[in-house]
């Protein structure tokens, strides 16, 4: 275990490393300056601030100070929006995507475990195909789409929650369904193809020859095995989480990372750009992380022997 | 029961001729795997009628800018923001088809007779006052090009580098995989990004995008194959009679697993055309006055509260092709993945 966790720590910082490097250069080859308003600035003055920014360094240079102080926390300072530190400006965004992402996870995961067992239980019955349905839908709608039209029917037109902003808990109600949706898709579908090979396994009928009662057979004897490889989809789940802020964000104008994001992106503020990407990828390498290692622990029947055949 | 009086006749119970030689006789005609896998196909409704729908969307993305009669850049600016009208259809009262527009106070005004305009716009206009039937068209038609080309690409590439790295095996696996590795830990959403930031929005540095970072599953997929297959005979006897190794590839091993190649093709279409939509969205798609249903969507977000109809059509188009593509993509898994096999 502690070969293996060295291993993928290793592996980890790889990646990290590969990630920061190639967002650096990636940023650097983009055309023109980062600066607000550099057309109307002198040859001169925009010397100086690239002087100021450490911008007329060589780039090997400029690589070894970012790297140095990317490992320090540091991002950068922000070009755009007010010569913040992009560490700042990142964590002060952090709380609304945080809560709405783990928001749309629980609310998505349990809709979803719901549909899909109520899919397999059903199998091959108009409830079996509404679920399904509801999942192809979930999967194949753009979420921007279904955020849109969202926050149009029920937002304008029914006047039921608040449109746009972040103020209250009822603000976050829209956004929390819109990303939960992709969510509610994979769960349910996973779980139902789980569920249905679940039923079929020789404890479940052992249970029912004891007269274990319907409920009991579902819940504590099938549902507990089909939530196992359920933790498999976290990963992709979460990437859909990451996609989708940036979209819902934009659309109920939240104040949070995914927002921020976007607004970089359109003024080509490259430090933000950069603290996102590199934010961004540490969460889903841990969260990758993370998964391996509970999957092994909660399923015995896996050995965490590093890949080795 | 009673009025129904069957004749039992003696030859009815004379002794069966049981002839041992036709116990082997094969009754049904034989069929090779495709056959087998579109009887499958056939019996999953959703995705013959997805398939259907496909075609039709296909056939109306090509030909409908032609029998439209209007170019997608004209703009006719006293024509901007026009509802839809489409002949025959006005007259149904409940279609949104009538050429009128709800205003604020709930009161309905035909524009078209405000304005004068003798056209029919089917989809109507938008702020410029192009033709957004044939703008979703042309739109749809990008789309799915970016999207097959993507998918085509990733196929490509995930085909060679997952034979490669499953028939060699050894060392050099083992570093093609440690690259994967590493780089299915990027979340593709930061590559695709960065990609088009450097590159410049447009159609081919979108499809590289897209291809460059769907190839992993691909390659996965395939290595996977490629590994159980390389030991069985049908590959020593090729390589006994001195057959190459690229041949044993493409030519053995390659066909025999189409099926999965096939199956994680059609999954990586639908998710292009999403990345390539949710680009635009985020400000990263093509430049007017190129449009695909992703930009076309972004424009009419602009403007959703004063005119919704400019966002409606090519959301129905792009929502119709996505779950069309899911389904037969699900289909196809199911018809063509032998665990499936009933």
């Amino acid at each position: 275990m502690a070969k293996y966790l060295l291993k993928r720590a290793f592996y980890m910082i790889i990646t990290l490393f590969v990630i920061i490097s190639l967002t650096f250069f990636l940023m650097k080859l983009i055309p023109g300056t980062p600066f607000a308003s550099a057309s109307k600035l002198q040859p001169e003055q925009l010397t100086i601030m690239k002087e100021k920014y450490g911008l007329d360094e060589p780039l090997m240079v400029q690589y070894a100070k970012y790297m140095g102080n990317v490992v320090q926390g540091d991002l950068g300072t922000s070009f755009q929006f007010n010569n913040v530190p992009v560490t700042e400006l990142l964590t002060s965004r952090i709380g609304p995507s945080m809560q709405l992402g783990f928001q749309a996870m629980f609310f998505g995961t349990i809709i979803g475990i719901f549909l899909g067992v109520i899919g397999a239980l059903k199998q091959n019955t108009w409830v079996d195909y509404g679920s399904t349905f509801i999942a192809v839908l979930g999967k194949s709608i753009p979420n921007f789409v279904f955020a849109g039209l969202l926050q149009y029917y029920i937002g304008v037109k029914m006047g039921w929650l608040p449109v746009l902003f972040w103020k209250g808990w009822e603000y976050s109600i829209m956004p929390t369904i819109a990303l939960s949706m992709f969510p509610i898709a994979i769960t349910a579908r996973f779980i139902r193809t789980e569920m249905i090979d679940v039923l079929g396994s020789d404890y479940i009928t052992l249970a029912k020859a004891k007269g274990a009662n319907y409920f009991e057979i579902a819940f504590k004897h099938g549902l507990r095995n089909a939530l196992i490889p359920v933790i498999t989809v976290i990963g992709p789940l979460a990437v859909g989480m990451m996609t989708g802020s940036l979209v819902v964000e934009k659309i109920f104008a939240i104040p949070g990372i995914g927002d921020q994001f976007v607004k970089s992106i359109q003024v080509n503020d490259y430090s933000v750009i950069m603290g996102t990407t590199v934010l961004f990828s540490v969460l889903f390498v841990i969260i990758i992380l993370v998964i391996d290692i509970l999957y092994g622990v909660i399923d015995p029947r896996i050995r965490l022997s590093g890949g080795k055949k | 029961m009673a009025n129904s009086q069957i004749k039992l006749t003696k030859d009815k119970f004379a002794p069966a001729i049981i002839d041992s030689s036709l116990g082997e006789a094969i009754d049904k005609p034989s069929l090779n795997a495709w056959q087998d896998a579109w009887l499958r196909v056939r019996k999953n409704k959703a995705a013959i009628v997805s398939m259907v729908v496909i075609v039709l969307v296909i056939l109306l993305a090509f030909t409908g800018p032609l029998f439209s009669g209007k170019e997608a850049k004209t703009q006719t600016l006293p024509h901007n923001n026009l509802p839809s009208r489409i002949p025959v259809l006005e007259n149904i009262s409940w279609l949104p088809f009538d050429g009128m527009r709800t205003l604020n106070n709930g009161t309905q005004v035909d524009i078209y007779e405000q304005k004068g305009i003798e056209e029919y716009y089917w989809f109507g206009t938008d702020g410029l006052g192009r033709d957004l039937f044939t703008r979703v068209c042309e739109g749809t038609q990008i789309s799915l090009y970016i999207a097959f080309l993507a998918a085509l690409l990733d196929m490509l590439i995930g085909v060679t580098y997952g034979a490669v790295s499953g028939y060699f095996g050894g060392r050099l696996d083992n570093y093609m995989q440690r690259f994967t590795e590493i780089l299915s830990s990027i979340p593709n959403l930061v590559i695709v990004i960065l990609m088009i930031l450097v590159f410049k929005p447009g159609i081919v540095s979108i499809t590289l995008a897209l291809a460059l970072t769907g190839w992993v599953s691909m390659a996965r997929v395939v290595r996977a194959q490629t590994m159980k297959m390389k030991e069985q005979e049908f590959v020593l006897a090729s390589r006994t009679l001195g057959a190459s190794n690229a041949k044993i590839i493409f030519k053995h091993l390659l066909p025999n697993m189409v099926g999965v190649i096939l199956i994680n093709t059609m999954f990586s279409i639908p998710n292009a055309i999403f990345f390539e939509a949710f680009l635009s969205f985020i400000g990263l798609g093509l430049q007017d006055p190129l449009a695909s249903l992703g930009t076309l969507i972004d424009d009419g977000f602009k403007t959703l509260r004063l005119y919704p109809h400019i966002v409606i059509y090519p959301a129905i188009f792009i929502s119709l092709i996505m779950i069309c593509f899911n389904m037969i993509a699900d289909g196809l898994r199911d018809a063509l993945d032998p665990k499936m096999r009933d």
